[in-house]
């Protein structure tokens, strides 16, 4: 019989801990499968953030680094500055990178920090039960936003790849999504790549991943990936932001 | 090695350097300038990093990553700073990683002043950060003595796997005195535990503050506090200075400790018997020493001389537990107390005893 599917090295055995219909596993084996492709799991670190995942590194079976909510880049710039031979990679959420750590993956991109960055965009707060993140999008009840999110109030959803991909430093900025077989092709393929720059020594990469929390977001999976396909994908529009050749 | 006359902060930076430091994340405050731009300058020259980071808070979190990939590496700042820091501290310690951070003290609270004070004490013994945790907090009171810390200020956080503090203040970091450097060959430890890459046959390598069960937290803790105990029991450095038959015992650090042995001086021409008991490790505090003077039947009180409101005084009341008057004297915000206030203040003392 014919071997169509293989769990990839760079995952360990431990089960997920993430909640059914989460979008998070598809992208933890995205990531992994990457990894083995380029035959680079011997010499990568992962940093691990603080929400959801805070557990990849149970997960990813490469050296990995938990570092404190937001500081990831700036922990993974201290990583690759040591060691510049490495691959560096960090997966943060929306609340851990857009928020807190606003100031760490702006100027780590900025600086050109040979560094993956792996952003996941599921428009909430998972890990501490559903708050408005600040990619929730305009109307979107929240237990924070408990009438919905207000531009007025809260300001407008912020898209993150837009704004980095005016930095200088960045060599590759696309946004994907996993709502469906056909984007999770593209978002392995962009994720691939982002590990690729970094190892053409080119300049930060970072893969936005539009993903799903059905649980926060009160919604069956299948509700859920309907969800992001008729309310993310128009605010976030898919495709590459920036390439440098 | 001949002499050389340097400025407090730029010898930190060249002591580092010559212990073997190669990275260095930082972020721009007075009065501890001197020390980012020195290592800006030199450690390139070296093959090493220096990186001017986009906040204290990513500086410190810098440190935290080169530290978990097995580097000799170190930050420096300043009060206000240091604040900052104190969140990747906190994981540092958890994680159980060795860095060395320098904190040229000024004055508080808030944005504070520019110069020098002692008021940051609390934050730096007590923890400063969440959680239960101590750091070795060494107290350089002479830029030759900056020099000797910083090199074994290395060592020790290698030993133990934990952050250590230089606590220095403005007037250390900018004043100039003549130093030695050691000729000491660097040997840098083994660090199987790095995040280097988890090549085949090694045990994957995680850099992790994060227990989630309660049991496991408090084990890692008692772990933590199995260190501290060995810290107390190996590391305490305390001069003692003319404190055999001395009536009044002034306990100083630091800046402090060279102003004391001046009122020491003055009140011996005056016929008054003045000791001096110097921490320099202000964590693991000197407690016995504290504890051996005060049952000295000569010893009639302490003085606690600080440039702040009173933080090591309380340190030393429990060492003394009692045994013996503790008074107090300090000048905060940046003012420094003189030789002839000091003198006046001992001699308030006498006429009460």
């Amino acid at each position: 019989m014919a071997k169509v599917f293989e769990k990839p090295k760079a995952l360990t055995d431990k089960p997920f801990h993430y909640c059914p219909g989460c979008t998070h596993g598809i992208v933890h084996c995205l990531v992994a499968e990457a990894i083995d492709e380029l035959g680079i799991r011997e010499k990568t670190v992962g940093v691990a953030p603080v929400g959801c995942a805070v557990f990849a590194y149970d997960y990813f079976n490469c050296d990995m680094h938990e570092a404190a909510h937001g500081r990831a880049p700036a922990v993974a710039t201290g990583i690759k500055r040591v060691l510049p031979d490495n691959v560096v990679f960090t997966y943060q959420g929306d609340g851990d990178l857009a928020s807190i750590g606003a100031a760490e993956i702006v100027h780590a991109a900025n600086r050109g920090e040979r560094l993956t960055t792996i952003f996941i965009n599921n428009a909430i707060y998972g890990m501490t039960g559903g708050q408005m993140a600040p990619t929730s999008l305009v109307g979107q009840v929240t237990t924070t936003s408990p009438y919905g999110r207000s531009a007025d109030t809260e300001g407008h959803p912020i898209r993150v790849s837009e704004m980095l991909a005016t930095l200088e430093g960045v060599a590759y900025i696309e946004r994907v999504s996993v709502h469906d077989i056909k984007n999770i092709n593209r978002a392995k393929k962009a994720i691939k790549k982002a590990f690729e720059i970094q190892l053409e020594g080119k300049g930060f990469a970072l893969v936005e991943v539009l993903s799903t929390c059905p649980t926060n977001w009160g919604m069956t999976p299948i509700e859920a990936l309907r969800w992001l396909e008729t309310n993310m994908i128009p605010y976030y529009p898919l495709g590459v932001k920036k390439e440098v050749e | 090695m001949a002499k050389v006359l340097m400025k407090g902060n730029e010898a930190i930076a060249e002591a580092a350097i010559q212990a073997g430091c190669r990275y260095f994340f930082g972020y721009p405050i007075t009065p501890q300038n001197e020390i980012p731009a020195y290592m800006a300058k030199m450690l390139p020259k070296v093959g090493g990093c220096f990186l001017q980071a986009e906040s204290e808070i990513s500086a410190i979190n810098m440190v935290y990553g080169a530290a978990g990939a097995g580097a000799r590496v170190m930050t420096s700042s300043s009060s206000p700073g240091i604040s900052l820091k104190q969140e990747g501290i906190s994981y540092i310690v958890g994680a159980e990683l060795p860095c060395l951070i320098v904190n040229i003290v000024r004055g508080g609270p808030g944005l504070g002043g520019i110069q020098p004070a002692q008021s940051d004490y609390f934050q730096a013994v007590k923890g400063g950060g969440h959680g239960d945790y101590h750091m070795v907090v060494l107290a350089p009171s002479s830029i030759q003595e900056m020099v000797d810390l910083v090199t074994d200020g290395f060592d020790i956080a290698d030993k133990y796997r934990n952050p250590v503090m230089i606590l220095g203040d403005g007037m250390l970091g900018q004043m100039m005195e003549p130093v030695e450097f050691r000729e000491k060959k660097t040997i840098l430890p083994e660090k199987p535990w790095a995040t280097t890459g988890n090549k085949e046959g090694k045990p994957r390598n995680i850099i992790n503050s994060l227990f989630i069960d309660p049991q496991g937290l408090e084990d890692h803790v008692l772990k933590l506090y199995k260190k501290y105990d060995e810290m107390k029991e190996n590391e305490v450095r305390v001069e003692c200075y003319n404190c055999e038959d001395a009536e009044i015992i002034i306990a100083a650090y630091g800046t402090m400790a060279r102003i004391a042995k001046n009122v020491i001086q003055m009140a011996e021409e005056q016929g008054i018997k003045i000791g001096l008991i110097r921490p320099i490790t202000l964590w693991p505090f000197p407690v016995d020493t504290f504890k051996k003077w005060a049952d000295s039947h000569h010893v009639k009180a302490f003085l606690s001389l600080e440039m702040s409101m009173g933080q090591m005084v309380e340190d030393i009341r429990l060492s003394v537990d009692g045994a013996k008057p503790v008074h107090f004297y300090g000048r905060t915000g940046g003012m420094v107390p003189t030789p002839k206030a000091i003198l006046e203040e001992i001699k308030k003392i006498r006429e009460g005893i």
